[in-house]
């Protein structure tokens, strides 16, 4: 189960909403990744053209936790606009913050990140901030009083995976709100490997919605939360240097 | 009546002069919008009584797809 603030969840995988093939594709996606939170950005609506089918409105949102981001935001101000206008569609308490200090690399502002943080606690929100995998940053999040750390595993899109998993498992070892692993996942060995951190989730998009068949992958990094998550759980063996013989050292066939 | 709607300078008709009455002329008050005028959000049990001027800054957004 994961649970963020009075949310619980039985699936730790968190399915981003951009950038799919088509709707139906994203659909079936969706339904087979089994996940419960699903991501989704805030903009103006193309009210000037007609029939612009919208994702949302095509869900049973009442088998859906929606989470808004504020992507588009560079300062703090900016963010908390995205989410106060997020906030009263009446459909979400979280907040995914989300606010770019680099056009190129997408990396997340800390300062902003942080400030707009703390506005938004004060705000009453459930705020789960998009961070850098900084582990000082994490903690100074975390002593705001944020819901829940998502710490980047390489820039938005790249699908490079986990570039920093030392910095990852410091991050999950000391927080003791949930630990998102968000961004930059590339395929199912990076959902394992988050999750063999002790990552208490993934959020991931593009490695879904971007695959040659998102459906088949949706399922696929289904089934890689729920192994990394049993790996992590069963306690995985030291790394050694050198060879231990698996098979008896003793008693062999003679020649 | 003139207006700035989603970054467009629009003229709406004169019997158009409510945020619900906006929302009905665009054909858009069964979609999941919020409404902000002049950067302040817009209840929605104050559509109806939220009446427009010359010159508003309106913002209707809504929900996209997003990582």
């Amino acid at each position: 189960m994961l649970n963020i603030a009075h949310h619980t969840f039985k699936s730790r995988l968190l399915l981003g909403t951009g950038k799919y093939p088509s709707f139906e594709i994203q659909k079936q996606a969706v339904e087979v990744s089994e996940a419960e939170i699903l991501t989704f950005a805030v903009r103006r609506m193309n009210i000037f053209e007609d029939g612009q089918p919208n994702f949302l409105e095509q869900l049973d949102l009442n088998k859906y936790t929606l989470l808004p981001n504020t992507a588009g935001a560079k300062t703090a101000e900016e963010a908390v606009r995205i989410a106060k206008l997020a906030h009263a569609s009446g459909l979400c308490d979280m907040i995914k913050v989300e606010v770019i200090g680099d056009d190129r690399t997408l990396l997340p502002d800390p300062i902003e990140t942080l400030r707009a943080s703390e506005m938004l606690l004060n705000e009453g929100f459930i705020v789960l901030p998009y961070t850098s995998d900084d582990v000082v940053l994490a903690k100074r999040l975390e002593d705001l009083g944020v819901h829940a750390i998502m710490p980047g595993a390489s820039p938005i899109g790249s699908g490079k995976g986990i570039i920093n998993p030392l910095n990852l498992k410091f991050i999950i070892e000391q927080s003791k709100v949930p630990v998102i692993v968000d961004a930059g996942i590339g395929s199912p060995k990076d959902v394992a490997y988050a999750m063999e951190l002790g990552a208490d989730g993934v959020l991931l998009n593009t490695a879904v919605s971007g695959a040659k068949d998102p459906i088949k992958m949706a399922e696929a990094v289904k089934y890689a939360i729920e192994a990394g998550r049993l790996g992590y759980e069963a306690g995985r063996i030291e790394e050694k240097d050198y060879a231990v013989a698996s098979s008896p050292v003793t008693g062999m066939v003679g020649s | 009546m003139n207006i700035q709607l989603n970054g467009k300078l629009v003229e709406l008709p004169k019997e158009t002069d409510s945020v619900e009455e906006l929302l009905k002329h665009y054909n858009l008050q069964n979609r999941i919008a919020v409404v902000e005028v002049n950067k302040e959000i817009v209840k929605k049990e104050d559509y109806q009584n939220k009446s427009l001027a010359n010159g508003d800054v309106i913002e209707i957004i809504h929900f996209v797809g997003g990582g």
